[in-house]
């Protein structure tokens, strides 16, 4: 068994230098882009930013950088249990201070 | 028993590497948790002084703020390559991207440094007369923006720390094309660190 | 070989030394050691003597409250007394609860380990606990003096306030830290260690309980971490979140403190009861009735229980719509909790019921948590809460479930599993003595709060109105019963451990698989890994289809 294909039986699969540099890309496109809407001072677009493009550039981290997409279900299911629970920690929080 | 066929018990160098990596998650859950506490804390004033939150946005530098950003997304690639290059069995290159990662936090605190200090010397610090002056909400945007940024910056600090000590296992071959997992938990670290920055660039600097 | 009955597998040989006895002796070999049931043994130490301190200042506070006006202390004193017992008992004793030592001892045993995910980091939590306890303990003599705030710490208070708040506070970020850690190793043991053949739903009910537990520990104490540092932040530098004039808003305050706290009680309650789903049936001698239901509770009272913090905030000032929502997921958050209840007398119905000493407190838990379960329903409706709120009824509640809750349910297990950590065995008769007198000097003094409490005695105040003198003479004498009967269960635990008593590996006919190593025992819990091949809590294989 060649060395690589051992580590890769034992440790999952190795991922090139290119599709790190692709994410990589895409993120610092996705960056200029969020700067490019706040510019606009567009309420509309400056959410779209907020709520969209940077969960999208966090996303990239955690599926491609943290190696996310190549891991098992159950480390999946907890990610998005974690941030589940925060987003309903805000959400509860905000009953409060929405309708003061 | 006596007698029986005895299944041997793991051997004491017993290595896991999955539960090494499921324990390093768990604890970045933790550090999400965290900072999401602040986060919670940033909505709800931002939310009660939207006006107040606009004002003191605009006075955050988004060109120093956007070069942060870039020198840690930059700094996320060199640490992937960095472990990548260790499973391709190329040391050098990993030590290489290794260091590239080193210089590159030790870039962000630099200019961390720089926005600080200007603040500072214009007056803008927790407590500071000149704040007090200011309306609640503003006070409030820059309690936070120390807050966070400060404690997002000791983590940084805590990152280099840590690669510094991956730096030793890897000149040193502790850490190996087969058993890598100390260079990868140090990665996942550096990664949530990443992501707190990418969540904290629009809140305070493009808040404008 | 199959080890899933544990009454019938034969008693291991004595072959090996036990835990106990490892080439290195000495004070070194404890405080170095990464054991998991050495480290139990550590927590166990360090928190009774915690428990017995905050019960000595527990008997101050009614001491002073047994005549009126000054009895033995400035208002001042009165103040501290009440923070540092609630400190003490809740972060020193019941959150760290059974988890730090019967999570710590039993955990691999019961899932077929040799010891948990990663021993040292295990270690490290235990001096994380005890440099946060020196810490707050730091507290006491230096800076401006003991925090006088109610171990709640409420804003502006907190942050305006002379007394050593900031000391206090960050012993209980420490503290915070050895309780993430714990839940991290927890996870990881329990997904990557059981035993072959032991999938999820084999797994005996203490152990799920741990791992619900250890989701709560890993989700909601960095948030009192960011809560606590935010206040040492705000009262060095002045960052300005929780103090109104600087602009901050103290409800945000209670908001975050509270997102941890209640989710903390679930901390306490969850392996408590994983305990008891153990005990009764032991004693009752049958299998535990809707094992998958008490899984399911276990999970749905961890998840549900982390969404109804701002009940503690009915009257701050919330929003309606707020209040409203959070009532209601206060009385959600009782429905798993009655299912154990149900289940557990289940469990007992056509049982071959056996009274001794750990069977009693898993008993009397199921009476006193009852009692604090339901009178937490009448402080979640609210228009009731708006009486009852900061009386000495919430303090009754909060006693019923913390105290009659995991307390009996911590000492339950205590009696249950003292055989198997120390191979030595208490007197039973003494044991029953000072259950009798814990069960009754207890609702003695707790009922009488809860009485007082719908009268109107406010908590934290040092003195009281001539109509409720009668309830606090009432009570402080219940707590001096209350207190006889803990120390004589003291005392014959101590002495218990130099009876020279010979003690089996299975004294009580358990069946899980602690019951199946020595009493105590060795130090790699197995000689041989077991394999399992049953689904667990099978007491009469004949009578109980697999």
């Amino acid at each position: 068994m060649s060395h690589s294909a051992h580590s890769e039986a034992e440790h999952g699969h190795i991922i090139g230098y290119g599709t790190f540099i692709k994410v990589w890309a895409a993120l610092v496109v996705l960056t200029f882009a969020l700067v490019g809407l706040s510019a606009t001072h567009n309420e509309t677009l400056i959410l779209f930013g907020l709520l969209v493009i940077t969960p999208t550039k966090a996303s990239l981290v955690f599926y491609y950088f943290m190696h996310l997409k190549y891991e098992n279900a159950a480390l999946k299911y907890m990610v998005v249990a974690t941030l589940g629970v925060l987003v309903i920690f805000l959400f509860l929080t905000f009953t409060d201070y929405l309708y003061r | 028993m006596n007698g029986t066929v005895q299944t041997p018990a793991a051997p004491a160098e017993h290595r896991d590497y999955l539960g090494a990596k499921l324990g390093m998650w768990i604890f970045v859950f933790t550090e999400l948790v965290l900072f999401g506490g602040l986060f919670i804390a940033y909505g709800v004033y931002r939310e009660i002084h939207p006006a107040d939150f606009h004002e003191a946005s605009n006075e955050l530098n988004v060109k120093l703020g956007v070069t942060n950003t870039l020198v840690l997304l930059t700094s996320s690639l060199t640490m992937v390559l960095s472990i990548v290059a260790i499973r391709l069995r190329r040391k050098g290159q990993s030590i290489f991207f290794l260091a590239s990662t080193m210089l590159l936090g030790c870039t962000f605190l630099v200019n961390k440094f720089f926005e600080w200090s200007a603040k500072i010397h214009h007056g803008i610090y927790p407590g500071s007369e000149h704040l007090m002056a200011r309306p609640p909400g503003q006070r409030l945007f820059f309690g936070l923006y120390y807050g966070m940024t400060g404690l997002h910056g000791l983590h940084v600090t805590v990152g280099i720390i840590i690669m510094a000590f991956m730096m030793y296992f890897l000149v040193h071959d502790k850490i190996r094309h087969d058993d890598f997992i100390k260079l990868e938990n140090a990665g996942l670290y550096w990664h949530l660190v990443d992501v707190i920055w990418i969540f904290l660039l629009p809140l305070f600097y493009l808040a404008a | 070989m199959s080890t899933a009955v544990a009454v019938q597998s034969p008693a291991p040989s004595h072959s090996e030394p036990s835990f106990y006895d490892t080439k290195r002796k000495g004070l070194l070999s404890w405080l170095l050691t990464t054991d998991h049931k050495r480290i139990g043994i550590l927590y166990l130490t360090a928190m009774l003597a915690f428990f017995l301190v905050g019960m000595t200042i527990g008997v101050f506070m009614r001491l002073e409250q047994l005549t009126m006006g000054p009895t033995m202390m400035k208002p001042t004193t009165y103040n501290a007394l009440f923070t540092l017992h609630g400190v003490i008992m809740i972060f020193l004793f019941v959150i760290p609860g059974l988890p730090a030592v019967f999570g710590n001892f039993m955990l691999p045993i019961m899932i077929g380990a040799k010891d948990v995910a990663f021993p040292r980091l295990n270690l490290l939590s235990w001096y994380l606990f005890m440099s946060g306890a020196v810490i707050a303990l730091t507290s006491l003599f230096t800076g401006g003096g003991p925090p006088d705030t109610g171990w709640s710490f409420y804003a502006p208070y907190s942050v305006t306030t002379t007394t050593n708040v900031t000391l206090a506070v960050f012993g209980a970020f420490v503290i915070g830290f050895s309780s993430i850690l714990t839940g991290i190793n927890f996870i990881t043991t329990i997904h990557r260690l059981r035993a072959k053949g032991m999938g999820w739903m084999r797994m005996p009910l203490f152990p799920w309980a741990l791992y619900a537990t250890a989701w709560v520990q890993v989700l909601a104490t960095p948030i009192l971490g960011i809560t606590l540092l935010l206040v040492i932040l705000e009262r060095v530098f002045h960052l300005g979140i929780f103090n109104p004039a600087i602009g901050g808003d103290p409800i945000l305050y209670q908001h975050l403190f509270w997102t941890y706290s209640h989710p903390a009680v679930y901390i306490m309650i969850i392996p408590a009861m994983g305990a008891i789903s153990e005990i009764i049936p032991t004693f009752a001698h049958r299998t535990i009735f809707g094992y998958r239901m008490i899984v399911y509770s276990s999970m749905g009272i961890a998840g549900l229980g982390s969404l109804v913090w701002a009940h503690h905030m009915f009257t701050s000032g919330m929003s309606e719509t707020a209040i409203i929502i959070f009532s209601l997921l206060t009385f959600l958050v009782s429905i798993p909790s009655a299912v154990k209840i149900f289940n557990w007398i289940a469990t007992l119905y056509k049982g071959s019921i056996e009274l001794r000493a750990p069977m009693l407190f898993a008993l009397a838990f199921i009476f006193l948590f009852s009692i604090g379960g339901l009178t937490g329903l009448f402080q979640g409706a609210l228009a009731v809460n708006v009486h009852l709120h900061d009386t000495y009824f919430i303090v009754g509640h909060f006693h019923y479930v913390m105290f009659g809750g995991t307390g009996f349910a911590f000492f339950a297990a205590l009696h249950y599993w003292y055989p198997k950590m120390f191979g030595r065995m208490y007197k039973e008769r003494t044991a029953v003595v000072a259950w009798v007198h814990m069960v009754v000097g207890f609702n003695m003094l707790y009922f009488t709060f809860l009485v007082m409490g719908v009268q109107g005695m406010p908590r934290r105040y040092y003195d009281h109105l001539p109509g409720f003198h009668l309830g606090h003479q009432i009570a402080t004498v219940g707590s001096w019963i209350l207190v006889a009967g803990i120390l004589i269960m003291v005392w014959n635990l101590a002495r218990g451990l130099f009876r020279k008593v010979e003690v089996p590996a299975n004294p009580w006919g358990g069946v899980t698989l602690e019951w199946t190593v020595a009493s105590p025992p060795p130090t790699e819990n197995f000689e041989v890994l077991p394999t399992i091949t049953e689904d667990p809590y099978k007491f009469n294989p004949a009578k109980e289809p697999a």
